[in-house]
């Protein structure tokens, strides 16, 4: 199974083996990393799961939709590597992404 | 005060379908909302997005969707309090009694909170230097335009809600228009003529730009905005305004001695009382083991907990399960003539 990287802004990390197929919002939302709120449950329509995704990775990732970047412009503190977590689907390709939750979601 | 069967916190789907399920056993309820108007997420979040998981209905939007529950209501001429939020409850002689933000009172034996993920607040701006200037010089609506005039205003946001205040202030006030990215999302139309008032220098836009800081006075001189490169503007400003939608706070419901399990509150599958008898929670709010957040779960909670709070309500009647085909009684509820 894939590793992700949750990282907080304290800079605490867990490493979770996530499932393929699933989000990294899913993720994190089924083994209680904190930081990941996913209010509307994954529906791209709150920017509640919000994370900041480590550059290597940021631009190997597939794009967002415009949806998503709209959402992002909702978001506690954007930044150019910003991305919506429930738009991110766990697969082999992604084994060690590394994702930074921000200070807060909301 | 206000006395009634059930109080039904949330006007959501759920919370709608509810005043039905209740309705069609002859309990009175009454509906309060802290949004402008019923229909919950599927109104606010996403009005114009399909649903295609509500059985029977292969596909509907939001809106439609708290149409049809209105509809499906009318006949229980039950009255739903918008623009407001219950702020306390407390206890007594086995009733509960509520009080609203807006100063009504409500009196009942049973409280179904289908409050989904909380009430809608606006999202603020992530610079905590401005929440004293909050109601004065920094709003995240517009509620009294006459206090825009002749101002220099600074909006956040790339959405409708920026894009159309930019261009209507820029009629009378100086407004510079500040986004995190270069692309706006709003009507063509819309963009068009914000393109044509920044050509002829009537609105100033600024993007990739986000906040950075402000002056440390007592009233708000200019503030500061940083791009994706570091480089720092000072722009000149009265008033902030800030649109990024909406976020989905739990408030006061926290405060009630509910448990809890993280933003969501515990109910035994039975009848989705929680912890407090009279208090009930279903819809998106509520957990349990095997919670699917689907509306058509809520419907299902409804049906139940409307058994419970009959009973709690008519505490001398024998509760009696009918069938909306074939129940005299359910169809004249109902107002279906014959």
């Amino acid at each position: 199974m894939p590793k992700i990287t949750y990282i907080d802004q304290a800079g605490n990390s867990k490493t979770i083996d996530v499932e393929n197929g699933l989000t990294v919002m899913e993720g994190a939302v089924q083994n209680n990393i904190s930081g990941i709120d996913a209010d509307c449950g994954g529906s791209m329509a709150c920017a509640t799961c919000h994370v900041y995704v480590e550059d290597s990775w940021f631009n190997k990732l597939p794009k967002a939709e415009d949806a998503e970047n709209d959402m992002i412009d909702m978001a506690y503190k954007p930044e150019k590597n910003s991305r919506l977590s429930c738009q991110i689907i766990v697969s082999e390709e992604l084994d060690g992404l590394t994702v930074t939750t921000p200070e807060k979601q909301t | 005060m206000i006395k009634t069967d059930v109080v039904i916190i949330g006007a959501g789907p759920v919370g709608l379908f509810t005043v039905h399920q209740l309705g069609i056993k002859g309990l009175k309820s009454e509906v309060i909302d802290n949004l402008d108007k019923a229909g919950g997420q599927c109104i606010e979040l996403y009005p114009d997005k399909p649903i295609y998981d509500i059985p029977a209905v292969p596909e509907c939007s939001g809106k439609s969707l708290t149409d049809n529950l209105l509809q499906q209501i009318k006949p229980f001429g039950t009255k739903v309090h918008l623009n407001e939020r219950v702020q306390e409850i407390k206890e007594d002689k086995g009733e509960w009694i509520l009080k609203t933000n807006r100063s009504k009172t409500f009196v009942t034996p049973n409280i179904i909170i289908a409050g989904g993920v909380g009430s809608f607040e606006p999202r603020k701006l992530p610079l905590k230097e401005l929440t004293k200037f909050e109601g004065k010089s920094v709003f995240y609506s517009v509620t009294d335009k006459t206090l825009l005039k002749n101002k220099k205003i600074s909006i956040f946001g790339g959405g409708d809600s920026a894009l159309d205040w930019a261009l209507e202030l820029s009629k009378y006030s100086k407004v510079t228009l500040i986004h995190r990215r270069n692309e706006f999302r709003g009507a063509p139309h819309t963009l068009k003529i914000l393109d044509k008032l920044k050509n002829e220098g009537k609105i100033s836009i600024k993007t990739p730009f986000q906040i950075h800081s402000i002056n440390d006075d007592k009233e708000l001189k200019f503030i500061k905005i940083k791009d994706d490169n570091e480089k720092i503007e000072k722009i000149e400003t009265d008033i902030i305004l800030g649109f990024f939608g909406l976020i989905m706070q739990l408030g006061p419901i926290v405060e009630w001695g509910l448990n809890m399990n993280k933003k969501t509150i515990e109910v035994n599958t039975e009848n989705f009382q929680t912890n407090k008898p009279g208090i009930f929670a279903i819809g998106d709010i509520c957990s349990y083991p095997g919670k699917l957040k689907l509306i058509l779960s809520g419907f299902h909670e409804a049906a139940l907990a409307s058994v419970e709070c009959f009973k709690r309500a008519r505490p001398n009647e024998k509760y009696r399960f009918e069938f909306t085909t074939s129940s005299k009684e359910i169809q004249n509820r109902l107002g279906i003539k014959k």
